[in-house]
């Protein structure tokens, strides 16, 4: 969806000034296509930090735009501070507010770029040398109907459990041995919640579509999906018998286990920090919000474990995978949309084929405590993504041995993309068929999906926005 | 009183103006107004320092009016021309399940408020002026949480609303033996809770009203009232709110109007949820413009929006009608 590494990069940043040199010497290479031919003076705006970064991330990053400028003498970068939310980024895009680069999630790219809402990055993409890498589904997901690239990958993930190894220890539980089925998941929320107080599970429950993305997650689990088709001619389908029984499971854990806590409106930031806090036993999230848990919360690596999410035994089961875009204004001038491309390059994407710069960052993050090796799902082929690894071993210091369970079996598992039409106007729907199962006793799924199938389809029908 | 009443004053028209009454003379002179009559009046010079405030009121308050009747019946896109769609978008509003739904919460909402919260700040007022000492700090105190941007107040009350048994009421219905409340985390605590909320945040604008209100009534009034042995209680029912009432039903038709218009408390506490229980008209107008990430229609947000002024200009029509009488006497 669109959170996992929405606070990341900026965050990461907090740390570079030390080390602004090693950055410069690493990004000397600037790759050929971001050296095409450049006016003489261009000024960008690019989406820097999040909303109440910290100081020191704000320094680094402007620290990056000096090497950046420095290294493009004709170009000037003004940060801008940015963060995707689907309840501002329309509010933003039709005030022209939005800087010149910012990002979208995956569910939003093609659309945007199909409205003519987001400017075409065709030429100055293939002119990328390592084009040719990125993995063929991610760079689908900024690729339109005609074929046209609209935006750039920089970040994929897959969905996960995160646990607290410290909870299930103190529950009684094996922090080696994280659950593998929904029943196991079950039992075990259970425990954690009777023996420590704490929520055992915890969920998204906010009404900013992480519900619905949640609860798609789950459906995806189980086997089910949440529309058949594509475009506007694709048919609702959340009144699917999966979906039912994850909404089963959900109204048990909460109404009859009680072992969800206390509070059911998560959303993405909140669900990171009480987990970080220790509140919170598991969580369905994206497999690197651990990186934003360091950067933001300060959470204590020992407590945290990796898990794949549970897959029932069928055919179309599968772990639900999503990311992150770079967009260039409609309204950028073609001097303007090559010089995003080059910070795009420069930025977020040499790192993974510059070995110098993979280094460069490895060496900057791991300096300054940030953590390094936090698991992905690879936006280049996974040849690639083995070479980028093989770059940052030495200083790879997040709890691997923890975060096993998930990198040992993810790459086994079917990765299924989010939901083609509309996605986030079905998940916006789905937000209050789970928000009536957690506020609601006796609440009956399948009349709530049946309901929201027809909100859903209309939002199909519009093709998800206007 | 019987001055400003308008079901009498037609019978002064037919009678000869007094000397004094210059616009009546000049009709009666059949006077007629040329450019040089009106420059030479200094129409010029009050056009020039009118123009500031024309020009503001037409770019911020008359045009963005003007254009939201056009929108309503456009079909419209932040980045693509408008197309002509008829009543299209009313009749979209009109079929859209959660227009039911948000027009319902947006009633619980001023009827709450109507019940709950308009009282508060009269019986505050009241209160105040009845303290000898330390008025003015207590008006202050009144009038703090006016001061406090809204934002703010709606993050610390969602401190305050916690549903956790750690949460401050909570902690509070603790000592008081009673189990924790999940607020606005329930479908049926969510709105309450937001009524709640907007009664302390605004109950201070209202107060200060109340009391300038109150100063305006005759001493003497209350002391005939002492004299016929009347106590706090009959003074406030027999001259304090019969001296108010002019004030009252301003404030009354002004708290329904502001009401209606709920939009801060449910955006920013609930978003809306949960499962729709806090979804009003005017969140309802946000979403249709800007709750879609890919771009809203701010077509079907300006026919909605369109409703909620005729409905707020006809309730206030006819507020003003059925009350006149009692604000006149």
């Amino acid at each position: 969806m669109k959170f996992t590494k929405r606070t990341t990069r900026p965050i990461r940043m907090g740390a570079a000034v030390a080390a602004v040199s090693l950055v410069a010497v690493a990004t000397g290479a600037v790759s050929s296509a971001a050296s095409a031919a450049t006016p003489t003076k261009v000024t960008i705006s690019v989406a820097s930090l999040i909303p109440g970064s910290t100081k020191a991330a704000t320094a680094a990053f402007n620290a990056q735009i000096k090497v950046f400028e420095k290294e493009n003498p004709g170009i000037t970068v003004k940060p801008s501070t940015y963060q995707w939310l689907g309840s501002t980024f329309a509010a933003k895009l039709a005030a022209k507010t939005l800087p010149t680069m910012f990002t979208v999630p995956f569910t939003d790219g093609r659309s945007l770029g199909q409205a003519g809402e987001i400017a075409n990055l065709t030429p100055y993409a293939k002119e990328l040398p390592y084009f040719n890498k990125f993995n063929p589904a991610v760079i689908a997901e900024g690729t339109d109907a005609k074929g046209q690239i609209v935006a750039i990958p920089e970040a994929s993930y897959a969905q996960a459990i995160s646990y607290n190894r410290q909870l299930f220890s103190e529950a009684g539980l094996n922090p080696n041995d994280p659950p593998t089925t929904w029943a196991q998941l079950e039992a075990d929320a259970k425990q954690i919640s009777q023996k420590t107080g704490m929520a055992g599970y915890a969920e998204m429950g906010a009404s900013d579509n992480t519900a619905g993305w949640i609860l798609t997650t789950l459906d995806y689990a189980l086997g089910g999906r949440m529309e058949t088709g594509i475009g506007t001619k694709a048919k609702a389908t959340f009144d699917n018998p999966q979906a039912v029984e994850a909404l089963n499971m959900l109204n048990t854990m909460r109404w009859t286990d009680n072992s969800m806590g206390s509070d059911f409106d998560w959303g993405w930031s909140d669900i990171n920090q009480a987990f970080s806090a220790g509140q919170v036993g598991m969580f369905i999230s994206g497999s690197d919000v651990y990186t934003n848990m360091v950067q933001s919360y300060n959470i204590n690596p020992k407590i945290y474990g990796l898990a794949p999410i549970p897959l029932a035994n069928s055919k179309t089961a599968g772990v639900l995978g999503g990311g992150t875009l770079c967009a260039v204004s409609v309204d950028a001038t073609p001097a303007q949309i090559s010089a995003a491309m080059k910070w795009i390059d420069f930025y977020y994407l040499e790192k993974y084929v510059n070995r110098n710069d993979a280094i460069a960052w490895a060496k900057t993050e791991a300096a300054s405590g940030q953590p390094v090796g936090t698991p992905e799902v690879p936006i280049f082929n996974q040849k690639q993504e083995n070479l980028y690894n093989s770059w940052i071993k030495p200083w790879v210091n997040v709890p691997l041995s923890q975060m096993k369970p998930f990198t040992t079996a993810i790459f086994k598992e079917q990765i299924i993309p989010e939901p083609e039409s509309a996605t986030q106007a079905i998940y916006g729907d789905l937000d209050s068929v789970v928000q009536s199962v957690f506020t609601a006793p006796g609440s009956n799924p399948s009349s709530l999906l049946s309901a929201a199938n027809s909100t859903g389809q209309a939002s199909i029908a519009s093709g998800g926005g206007a | 009183m019987s001055t400003i009443n308008p079901t009498t004053p037609k019978l002064q028209q037919t009678e000869p103006a007094p000397v004094t009454r210059a616009p009546s003379v000049a009709r009666g002179r059949r006077f007629r107004r040329t450019p040089a009559t009106w420059l030479r009046s200094g129409g010029l010079s009050k056009l020039i320092f009118l123009l500031p405030l024309l020009l503001i009121f037409g770019a911020f308050s008359w045009y963005p009016i003007v254009r939201m009747v056009l929108m309503s019946v456009q079909q419209m896109h932040p980045t693509t021309p408008a197309t002509w769609a008829g009543f299209a978008n009313f009749t979209a509003v009109f079929h859209d399940p959660l227009f039911p739904i948000a027009v319902r919460n947006t009633g619980e909402f001023a009827g709450l408020a109507l019940i709950f919260g308009y009282p508060i700040p009269l019986i505050a007022a009241v209160l105040i002026s009845e303290v000898r000492k330390r008025r003015g700090m207590f008006t202050a105190l009144a009038y703090l949480p006016v001061v406090i941007p809204p934002v703010v107040a709606v993050l610390l009350w969602k401190f305050f609303y916690d549903g956790s048994q750690y949460g401050v009421f909570n902690t509070i219905l603790h000592w008081l033996g009673i189990g924790p409340q999940p607020w606005i985390q329930s479908q049926s605590q969510a709105m309450p809770s937001l009524v709640l909320e907007s009664t302390w945040a605004n109950a201070g604008s209202t107060v200060i009203i109340y009391l300038a209100a109150l100063t305006s009534v005759n001493s003497e009034l209350y002391e005939a009232a002492s004299v016929d042995g009347a106590g706090l209680w009959k003074k406030v029912w027999h001259v304090t709110l019969p001296q108010m009432r002019t004030v009252l039903l301003v404030t009354m038709i002004l708290q329904i109007i502001g009401t209606a218009q709920v939009f801060v408390e449910p955006y920013l506490f609930t978003q809306g949820g949960p499962a729709n229980a806090t979804l009003t008209v005017m969140l309802l107008i946000y979403n249709y413009a800007f709750g879609n990430s890919l771009g809203g229609d701010f077509g079907e947000a300006a026919a909605l929006s369109l409703l909620l002024v005729a409905f707020l200009a006809v309730f206030s029509l006819v507020y003003l009608r059925a009350t006149r009488s009692w604000s006149s006497e």
